[in-house]
């Protein structure tokens, strides 16, 4: 028995893995720019489906992969176009790419799925190969980060960072957010388009209802990696690791409950409902058990001093 | 240098709630013109500043710096003539980042944000220059969150941001009002150095009528959206509160009326 559920471990780490990239993606929206970005339900799939149709098609997977993160990339732009140009707010925003990316992903895909097996055709994951793939995803995770890392240290990047964090200092400073939020969608959309083809390739096939819910497994995956790992991760890449992380330990105990027997149809219920909590936990912290609320001018005074002791 | 010229402003029009804020102001300021802003509540300062900095576009008039119109420049182009700091100390910071890259980020006001590092190690040891010169110990603290800092440190912080990358004019609005007494004249005497070190163009509003008069080479008071008191040089230098309270009355037919102002006399 506990050997048997040792044996689903790899996998559960390897979509872990494949769902915490696409976590990355919500991270930079939810936590970077401080929008919720409702389009990745949406973009994973298309993602998925870009992918698997050009494989299918004979095209070269990386070829396949790289077009997915630019199909991913513009389902971003449109999202941060309607908000942007046409004053939508972003959750609004979100979901109706969403609905838009339900009818573009059934016409990339010319039906409702479409089949990948890793046998057939020459894909870099695989379920029946669990070690190549581990090695594939790790590598993966490791170049996103780095990049990632990279440009949220360059003026550009600082300046999308700014934007999520006082957008009035920012337009203060002449960065024009309305840019760099698109920019922000657009960056966070192509990482999740990414995931969706990796998942594809991994699970052998593309499906219209594979992105059903991803924010919620996203949000999750960001919000147990902050939680765990809060203490550690102080440096930007080793938080997007937990990132990641939190993805891992999320299909740990999907395929720990689902092991135990527990019916699969509560599954999605069941992550809302957590995540539910989990964003609710900081909010209660702050209504129940904060003390009086410090105002900046009794908080200067105390600091003054502080500071001539 | 600013040229003012009959703006006006309805918020809400066409509505109950219509408010005419500015109302065909006027103003002009020479280059290294240092005025300060006193009027009554809703008097339209605040909003003169907002119509400079280009937070939504006036109804009426144009503005033009250094004989550049900016009247239908979007905020964000605008900036880099500009250095604001707030009310509100948290207003002009961002929190979650830390010392050196809000500073950085001022210091590229304007300019176009590229892929090269966000902040050198060269303008790090620049900053702990400028930090030091602040005399609130943040020198060594340049990799801490901003929010981490008192009010008073942000304000100080969002002034010598507000002063990198030289802008053509500074905007203060009540930067002090949020402080206490003790750190709000520090902010104050940090205003004043900064100010004239980098020259630097500058309104300022405060409700404060003691350092309306002491700060500055220039004194407007506003009513009802327009200017309706100007005092400049030794007249400026020679002023009281009573004078300027006796000025108000005669200029605007009312008595002045600010609780907070009233208060500070
Ligand atoms: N964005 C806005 N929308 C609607 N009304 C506004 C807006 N901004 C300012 N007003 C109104 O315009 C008038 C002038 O406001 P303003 O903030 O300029 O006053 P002020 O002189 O700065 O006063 P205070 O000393 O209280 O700060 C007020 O009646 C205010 O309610
Ligand atoms: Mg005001």
């Amino acid at each position: 028995m506990f050997l048997n559920w040792l044996a689903t471990l790899p996998g559960a780490i390897a979509q872990g893995i494949i769902w915490g990239i696409m976590a990355v993606g919500v991270y930079i929206t939810y936590k970077i720019l401080d929008i919720a970005d409702l389009t990745v339900d949406g973009s994973i799939c298309t993602g998925a489906a870009v992918c698997a149709v050009m494989v299918t098609s004979g095209v070269n997977v990386w070829v396949a992969m790289i077009c997915a993160v630019l199909a991913g990339m513009l389902t971003g732009l449109a999202t941060g176009l309607l908000h942007t140009l046409m004053g939508i707010p972003p959750i609004l925003a979100g979901i109706l790419t969403q609905l838009i990316l339900w009818s573009v992903n059934l016409k990339i895909m010319g039906k409702a799925n479409i089949a990948l097996p890793s046998r057939q055709f020459d894909v870099i994951l695989a379920q029946l190969n669990i070690k190549q793939s581990l090695i594939w995803l790790v590598v993966f995770v490791a170049v996103i980060v780095a990049l990632l890392y990279f440009f949220f240290g360059t003026e550009l990047g600082m300046s999308l960072r700014s934007t999520g964090n006082n957008i009035h200092m920012s337009q203060a400073q002449g960065i024009n957010i309305n840019f760099t939020k698109v920019l922000g969608l657009v960056i966070s959309n192509g990482i999740v388009a990414l995931s969706g083809a990796l998942l594809a390739q991994y699970q052998g096939f593309s499906d219209i209802n594979m992105g059903r819910g991803a924010i919620v497994i996203g949000l999750a995956a960001v919000i147990i990696g902050e939680t765990l790992f809060s203490k550690i991760a102080r440096n930007f890449a080793v938080r997007l690791l937990a990132v990641v992380a939190g993805g891992i330990i999320y299909f740990f105990v999907y395929q720990t409950v689902i092991f135990l027997g527990l019916d699969t149809d509560l599954l999605k219920m069941l992550s809302a409902v957590v995540v539910a909590i989990f964003l609710a936990v900081p909010y209660w912290k702050k209504k129940y058990f904060t003390k009086v609320k410090i105002k900046p001018t009794t908080e200067s005074k105390s600091e003054e001093v502080k500071e001539n002791a | 240098m600013l040229e003012i010229k009959n703006i006006s402003k309805t918020f809400n029009p066409g509505t109950v709630n219509a408010k005419t804020a500015l109302n065909g102001l006027n103003l002009t300021l020479e280059d290294g013109d240092f005025v300060t802003v006193i009027g009554g509540n809703g008097a339209g300062k605040s909003t003169m500043l907002n119509a400079i900095a280009g937070c939504w576009k006036v109804d009426e008039g144009s503005i033009l710096i250094d004989g550049i119109n900016i009247t239908h420049m979007p905020e964000y182009k605008r900036a880099k003539f500009l250095g604001r700091v707030f009310q509100d100390p948290m207003m002009g910071t961002a929190a979650d980042m830390q010392i050196d890259e809000n500073l950085a980020i001022a210091a590229r006001r304007g300019k176009h944000h590229t892929f090269k590092w966000g902040v050198s190690s060269k303008e790090r040891a620049e900053y702990r220059e400028l930090l030091k010169q602040l005399d609130l110990g943040l020198e060594n603290r340049l990799t801490s969150k901003v929010g981490l800092l008192s009010g008073g440190q942000r304000q100080a912080v969002t002034l010598l941001m507000a002063s990198l990358n030289q802008p053509k004019l500074l905007l203060l609005d009540e930067h002090t009002a949020a402080l206490d007494p003790k750190t709000a004249a520090k902010v104050l005497e940090i205003t004043d150095r900064i100010v004239n070190e980098n020259k630097l163009t500058t309104i300022m509003i405060t409700h404060n009528m003691r350092d309306a008069i002491k700060h500055g080479n220039r004194l407007i008071m506003m009513h009802e959206g327009r200017v309706i008191v100007d005092v400049k040089g030794e007249d400026k230098k020679k002023l009281t509160v009573e004078d300027l309270l006796g000025m108000f009355t005669k200029a605007s037919g009312s008595e002045f009326a600010s609780d907070r102002a009233m208060l500070s006399k």
